[in-house]
């Protein structure tokens, strides 16, 4: 079969190249099954368009008028559109709806274009959530500015604009009073490609947890893992400090939300990877889905290092009809992809944000997504990994500490400590410092005591750091033999070896 | 990576040091209901790192706090890595935990194997009980209309399983592993259960017998060492395994649909598929990664069973539709 991929396009602020990662992974893995890859791709700057990654490469814009005549050259069987991020969902989507893929007889692979559009659409998704009994948060869409008019005096502030079909969340924000939302939701209806936002009920100061999840269209589903946001809800996953696994729920709670997740994916009918965001209260099991990304996402790219498993790889088989039992599994070679990876460490995440080249941007987080790139450190524990994450962030600070943080009073710190910014992570290190106690800091950050008791243990300097052993990442957690050249330093008394 | 304090109560455990691959244990406490007996099973704990502050609503309790009440020997600050892939190349092993080597060689030199102790003597009910809304009552407790009376043979429950069978409208009714067919009967169940436990089921010949004596006379239903005992009530080999299934991601695939079910697992014995030849049994269910054994079925006499956990706890909720089902088939009289 001859598949055209969607490339990743241009690298822009609220992605952190991870659609290249996925892209590749995807080229390869259909080439392993013996298609012909046709790859169209604006961007001559990424993995995938190296020689040897498609058979045949198109550098040309992506969009409708360049992707018909590549079609038209090449007369493609298919089309793979959900690893290409959003860019390459939507382009998908026009193709689709202007009647081209009709016209030369295309077939779409993947979860198909219904399906997206229900998790894509605010209100189609809200209504498949009633359907299956799954919480979602009080809210309106608004499709015009009067809709927006009619709302100001119904709406409980603080509350969150998201709009639709926009790459990070672009023109999203959050409203104190009527005039911020009135501002923020008419910018939001300008930047949305179908002029389509959703207001809806703040959960700031819950936790955030996402799952990755995969289905095959026998409706095989398992998940890949879950994360946990360290920064509660109001930021957005792409700017937060994300770890996995979670930490802080207990059995019960990450099977209520696992089972959720994957009841949410067999009601939409994905075929691939999946993305389901969720807010928990942190004092009750109550929870709320959030969001679902119907395709390979930047959480997934993270997901796939995180565990060693290969998301993309498997859902480009998934798209071309495989099931999950019949996909190996490539880490250990003698299992299959139809399980769920065990860790036996801990991954953490830091966003690496653009402010160094932008020194006037507002270094503000919320639900529009802001960093550039990110930076993923595996370690036997949280502490070892963050401090590894730090230094691996190629920023001027390789620590816990920050000028900025020493010389300001209590006043000033408390703030820095609540309002979330790029540089929260040395307020909240600089307020512990001082002898905050965790519940004032939690009070003021919302963030959860386990991850700042933590934190303290790393200012008291209890935690060893220096690695002495490597591990190997195995997404078995040393359950089966593996063969895979993915290791991680760490403080332990014994390493990971392969026999060559 | 969760599920220690269901694990720690898990009778399926009696008598095993049991370690845990990731390394931070202990982040969300101890609370008071995710308990799965009335104490902790395994003699011993081994981890990476136990958390001495944890954060978690429900939580009461650390886990080190929870394990020195109960009285049980924990040990931190190992490799525990390491020791899993010791376990995996050579096998499940007799352990001890303590600070002098002599000593600890000395009491491995003097310790039963582990195959030579009746564990499900152990931590079998001594006295009959039935399982409610609430949780246990006594048997003379009055059972309310329209229920499944299910007998339980108790080998080392887990509460889960009761509270899913409650839930899936049944009245369980739970008796000691020494229970004769014929007192199971007096119960006039509509159908009958085999409990997982702990161990050797060669070892248990009482409770196969018992078993034989009820095949074909009411519908038989078994987990995990349930489905162990099955297959020797028909004649059928079980085998201890290099190092057992653990953990709550193994998948199962059903071979009658071929759809695959992530299931949440605690065995260290599986059912011989060749020693069933003739027997009237038929594998129904196969593990992915090696297999092994994960269900039978013997149609003439109403009778299945299961290796892994639909009752999870800790794990996948995939499989609880197995309780509906069960009880589903028992009324409907097939």
């Amino acid at each position: 079969m001859k598949v055209l991929v969607i490339g990743s396009g241009p690298i822009v602020i609220g992605q952190a190249a991870e659609f290249d990662y996925a892209g590749t992974q995807a080229c390869k893995s259909l080439k392993e099954e013996g298609h012909e890859v046709v790859l169209i791709n604006s961007n001559p700057a990424t993995i995938m368009t190296d020689p040897g990654v498609a058979d045949r490469l198109y550098i040309e814009p992506l969009n409708v008028d360049f992707c018909e005549r590549v079609i038209a050259r090449e007369r493609p069987d298919a089309l793979l559109p959900t690893l290409g991020g959003q860019t390459g969902l939507n382009l998908a989507t026009q193709l689709s709806d202007e009647g081209i893929l009709e016209k030369y007889n295309v077939r779409l692979l993947g979860t198909p274009l219904t399906a997206i559009r229900k998790a894509e659409d605010r209100e189609q998704f809200r209504s498949l959530m009633r359907e299956i009994k799954e919480p979602v948060p009080e809210s309106w869409i608004i499709q015009t500015e009067d809709e927006l008019q009619a709302i100001l005096d119904i709406v409980p502030y603080p509350c969150i604009i998201r709009p639709a079909y926009t790459l990070g969340g672009t023109g999203g924000g959050i409203a104190d009073n009527k005039e911020t939302l009135w501002e923020t939701g008419r910018k939001g209806l300008k930047l949305s490609m179908r002029s389509q936002i959703m207001v809806e009920r703040s959960l700031l100061g819950w936790k955030e947890v996402e799952y990755e999840v995969i289905r095959d269209n026998k409706g095989n589903t398992i998940t890949v893992c879950n994360m946990e946001n360290l920064d509660p809800m109001g930021v957005h996953t792409g700017d937060s400090i994300v770890v996995a696994p979670s930490q802080t729920l207990s059995d019960l709670e990450y099977h209520i939300l696992r089972t959720a997740s994957l009841k949410i994916i067999n009601a939409l009918g994905i075929e691939g990877g999946c993305n389901v965001q969720l807010a928990v209260n942190p004092e009750s099991f109550d929870y709320y889905i959030i969001e679902v990304n119907p395709r390979v996402s930047r959480s997934s790219a993270l997901a796939s290092k995180a565990t060693g498993y290969p998301i993309a790889r498997v859902a480009a088989k998934i798209a071309v009809g495989l099931t999950l039992d019949q996909i190996e599994n490539q880490v250990t070679g003698t299992t299959k992809a139809c399980f769920e990876p065990a860790l036996d460490y801990c991954v953490v995440k830091l966003p690496r944000f653009p402010f160094d080249k932008f020194a006037s941007g507002d270094r503000t987080l919320f639900t529009q997504m802001k960093a550039t790139g990110e930076v993923m450190a595996i370690d036997r524990s949280f502490e070892a990994a963050l401090v590894k994450a730090l230094r691996g962030l190629e920023v001027k600070t390789k620590d816990l500490s920050h000028p900025k943080f020493p010389p300001m009073d209590d006043e000033e710190l408390a703030l820095a400590v609540k309002i979330p910014t790029d540089e929260r992570l040395w307020a909240v290190a600089e307020a512990l410092r001082r002898g905050w106690t965790i519940q004032r800091v939690n009070g003021l950050s919302r963030i959860d005591p386990w991850f700042l008791h933590k934190i303290m243990k790393i200012l008291n300097g209890e935690v060893e750091t220096s690695p002495t052993a490597y591990k190997m990442v195995d997404t078995c957690a040393g359950e089966f033999e593996s063969a895979t050249p993915y290791y991680y330093a760490t403080n332990e008394i014994e390493s990971d070896f392969v026999s060559s | 990576m969760t599920g220690y304090q269901e694990i720690l109560t898990d009778p399926s455990y009696a008598g095993q040091i049991v370690t845990l691959t990731y390394p931070l244990v202990g982040n969300y406490g101890i609370n008071d209901d995710d308990l799965e007996s009335d104490r902790v099973q395994p003699t011993g704990f081994v981890v990476r790192e136990a958390c001495d502050a944890p954060s978690n609503w429900r939580s009461v309790n650390t886990l080190d706090g929870w394990m020195g009440e109960m009285g049980i020997t924990g040990i931190q600050g190992i490799d525990t890595r390491s020791l899993t892939k010791r376990i995996r190349s050579g096998g499940v092993t007799m352990g001890a935990i303590g600070d002098d080597l002599d000593e600890l060689h000395h009491v491995l030199e003097q310790a039963k194997a582990y195959d030579e102790t009746d564990f499900v003597g152990k931590v079998s009910t001594k006295a009959p009980y039935k399982w409610g809304a609430t949780g246990k009552e006594s048997v003379e407790s009055p059972d309310p209309e329209n229920r499944v009376r299910l007998v339980v043979i108790d080998c080392g429950l887990k509460f889960n399983i009761l509270r899913r069978f409650w839930r899936a409208g049944s009245r369980p009714i739970v008796l000691p592993c020494t229970v004769t067919a014929e007192e199971v009967l007096a119960w006039r169940p509509d159908g009958v259960l085999l409990s997982p436990g702990p161990g050797d089921p060669r070892r248990l010949e009482g409770v196969v017998s018992t078993v034989q004596g009820l095949l074909g006379k009411v519908p038989i239903f078994g987990i995990c060492l349930g489905n162990q005992l099955l297959c020797h009530a028909v004649g059928g080999e079980t085998y201890k395994l290099k190092f057992g299934h653990r953990g709550s991601n193994h998948p199962v695939q059903d071979l009658r649909t071929g759809k695959v079910t992530i299931t949440s697992q605690n065995h260290g014995y599986a059912v011989d598929a060749a020693s069933l030849k003739g027997t009237g049994a038929e594998v129904t269910q196969l593990n992915l990664n090696d297999g092994t054994v994960e269900g039978i079925s013997i149609p003439d006499a109403r009778a299945s069973s299961i290796q892994y956990h639909p009752e999870a706890a800790p794990g996948p909720w995939d499989s609880r539709p197995y309780f509906d089902e069960f009880i589903a088939q028992i009324r409907s009289g097939k």
